[in-house]
């Protein structure tokens, strides 16, 4: 059962079209979500997390973009196949998105009552009352005090921690099968961030739902994450078992990437290791390493073609020149 | 205290209340919003102070009340023994010229429609303006190209628009900006935490490094613990306007005293794997309080698993609870 896999993207290609070029958001990236796994995507802002996870649930606005390659599937079956009804089937019921900011996707105008028993009564066909209900009960799942009550507010009378928690509480009110977190606490403090990493993760347990989360943070990852995917410009650099990719990272990105996020647990007050330069601008990326001007080993080849994936063993890959020599052999 | 020539900057029993408005003509102030709420602390030469805390703690108003940017209520700022608040507005200027600013949104705070160059002399033609610097334009062109040099940048960019930059390279104009008149003290409200993770750790290896060249004195502002530790040799937590603990960075990231900071401490994550997994979480019950109302007790007590019956009727003050380890909770003094 924990080993069912749900979805599997296949060298996925989501392309933009604009008046400066074709930007390659993502570009090839390929990777799979068993049941009751925990994905963190990992990369820095402008390197594709959320285009990716839009392509997912097909909600690319076309155009100007468009998935020019590779597929995905849901059970098995093409998500780019899909009908606009078998679509609105997964979208919502079988996969469902929360986003960064929860003020911007709640309606200011209507009541969390109202968004929370039309979600219920569209895809789950279930009564205005018993969907009343259920909203309160997934309400008082999240940890919000008094739901009875508050179900009637509108979104401004909530806090930012609530608002997030009703967000949840909506995405799971259908028993998805994937829930799609992006960047669901960047926009909270500490104390409610632990909060709502608590009820994602006591949540997903119990309702057994798998789940991808975007973000920036390696530490919000390495708490939450079996897995971890770390995107640069477009491609899926390094994945594998957060366990081994924070122990044993091979890609030079994610080695400087953990290496440069200053620690709670560890005092330095020396300067931190840091990568120079900036991402690179996604517009008519050349065919190479799109790392090779940061990176600390780059070499001829790296500025030639871009890495084949190399397997370490137990679902550890990543794309390097570096690591090319030893052939899949584990070492560097 | 004033006169301890080691001490840049005091402030003493420092209050903002907003007041809230209500009304469009006859306006009626029907409550206050105590954004800070009588806070001291003092910030010795060449230290960094961090100031740390959620959203709405106060934070960003402390620092703008410092620069004299909001009136404050009630309280003294002791700038190298002068109080800011009651200076006139010529010595105030000059006082301001040792003081500057670093922003969070490198997007916001620079002019687009000015050059990188006009925006990091502005201060300096303001001062030259009003008398305060005898310098030349060419003088000033020469110390514009070497700021942009120090920071990291080419001197060609002196005729660059903000917009021809990314968000890390804009900061660095911003941190430019602010070393044009040789400051002593930089107030940096939150000047990391709107970059990339990559990005961020150039620019706090940045401001390390001119801290060290130039002797400067930072008040950092963030809500990211680990950043704060990392920069910091003394670091103040605030809650709800008001500072709970102040102590040297190491000692209060190891012995932490007041349950918030501990609470604090604990929900932060900590990017290693086999860490977070011994770590035991203290998760807080329920949101930040509004600060529209005078409190009676501690700030903190409505959320606090610590709490006894003292906690609701009595405020704790900062007090020195280990030698130069100040912390503001019942738990480890009597209330006076």
């Amino acid at each position: 059962m924990q080993n069912q896999e749900i979805l599997s993207v296949q060298n996925l290609k989501t392309y933009f079209n604009t008046d400066d070029g074709i930007v390659k958001a993502v570009d090839g990236v390929s990777f799979t979500l068993n049941q009751g796994e925990t994905l963190g995507i990992v990369g820095e802002s402008g390197c594709g997390k959320s285009v990716m996870n839009l392509s997912v649930m097909r909600l690319i606005p076309s155009p100007p973009g468009k998935i020019t390659g590779g597929d995905i599937f849901f059970h098995g079956r093409s998500v780019l196949a899909m009908s606009e009804d078998e679509l609105r089937d997964l979208r919502g019921n079988k996969i469902s998105m929360i986003f960064q900011d929860p003020m911007t996707s709640l309606n200011p105008f209507l009541r969390i009552s109202t968004q929370l028993v039309e979600t219920l009564q569209l895809h789950q066909g279930l009564s205005k009352s018993e969907a009343r209900e259920k909203a309160i009960q997934m309400l008082r799942m999240v940890g919000i005090p008094t739901p009875e009550k508050r179900i009637d507010a509108y979104p401004h009378q909530f806090s930012g921690g609530m608002r997030q928690r009703a967000m949840i509480a909506m995405a799971l009110s259908c028993n998805p099968e994937i829930l799609i977190a992006d960047e669901p606490t960047t926009a909270l403090d500490v104390t409610i961030q632990a909060q709502i990493l608590e009820i994602i993760k006591d949540l997903t347990v119990k309702l057994n739902t798998a789940v991808i989360l975007i973000t920036h943070d390696l530490g919000v990852v390495s708490g939450l994450c079996n897995k971890i995917c770390v995107m640069y410009a477009g491609r899926i650099v390094e994945r594998g078992s957060t366990d081994d990719l924070f122990r044993d990272p091979k890609h030079p990105y994610t080695r400087g990437l953990i290496r440069s996020v200053p620690r709670l647990d560890k005092t330095t007050h020396e300067r931190l290791y840091s990568i120079p330069g900036t991402p690179p601008n996604l517009i008519n990326v050349p065919e190479c390493c799109p790392f090779h001007p940061r990176c600390e080993n780059a070499m001829d080849v790296c500025c030639g073609r871009f890495p084949e994936e190399i397997d370490f063993g137990s679902g550890h890959w990543a794309s390097c020149w570096l690591c090319s020599d030893g052939g899949g052999s584990g070492g560097v | 205290m004033a006169s301890d020539n080691n001490i840049l900057l005091d402030v003493r029993g420092l209050k903002v209340h907003f007041p809230i408005e209500q009304g469009v003509i006859l306006k009626k102030i029907i409550g206050q919003i105590r954004a800070v709420d009588g806070i001291d602390f003092e910030i010795r030469r060449g230290e960094t102070l961090g100031l740390v805390g959620e959203s709405g703690c106060g934070k960003s108003t402390t620092a703008r009340a410092i620069a004299q940017l909001y009136e404050p209520t009630a309280g003294e700022i002791y700038f190298e023994g002068k109080d800011l608040c009651k200076l006139s507005k010529g010595d105030l200027l000059e006082a301001r010229m040792h003081m500057q600013m670093i922003f969070q949104d490198p997007y916001a705070s620079l002019n687009p429609r000015m050059t990188s160059g006009d925006i990091i002399a502005e201060p300096l033609e303001i001062y030259r303006g009003r008398g305060f610097l005898q310098v030349s334009s060419s003088d000033i062109r020469k110390r514009v190209e070497d700021l942009l040099e120090k920071v990291g940048l080419s001197r060609y960019f002196v005729n660059r628009f903000p917009h021809e930059f990314s968000g890390g390279q804009k900061q660095r104009i911003g941190i430019a900006r602010a070393l044009a008149l040789n400051p002593k003290l930089i107030l940096a409200d939150e000047p990391v935490s709107a970059l990339d993770v990559s990005i961020q750790s150039q620019i706090l290896n940045l401001l390390h490094d001119l801290q060290n060249e130039l002797g400067l004195t930072y008040l950092f502002i963030a809500h990211d613990l680990a950043v704060i530790h990392h920069i910091s040799t003394r670091v103040a937590v605030m809650y709800l306007g008001v500072i709970v603990e102040i102590a040297e960075s190491a000692v209060l990231y190891d012995d932490p005293l007041h349950p918030y900071t501990k609470a604090l401490l604990s929900a932060a994550p900590i990017p290693d794997p086999e860490v977070e997994r011994t770590r035991k979480r203290i998760i807080l019950e329920g949101d930040v309080p509004s600060p529209d109302r005078e409190r009676y007790g501690c700030y903190f007590h409505d959320r606090c698993s610590q709490r006894m019956d003292i906690c609701r009727t009595n405020i704790p003050y900062l007090t020195e609870v280990k030698p130069n380890h100040r912390a503001a909770c019942f738990l480890y003094f009597k209330p006076s």
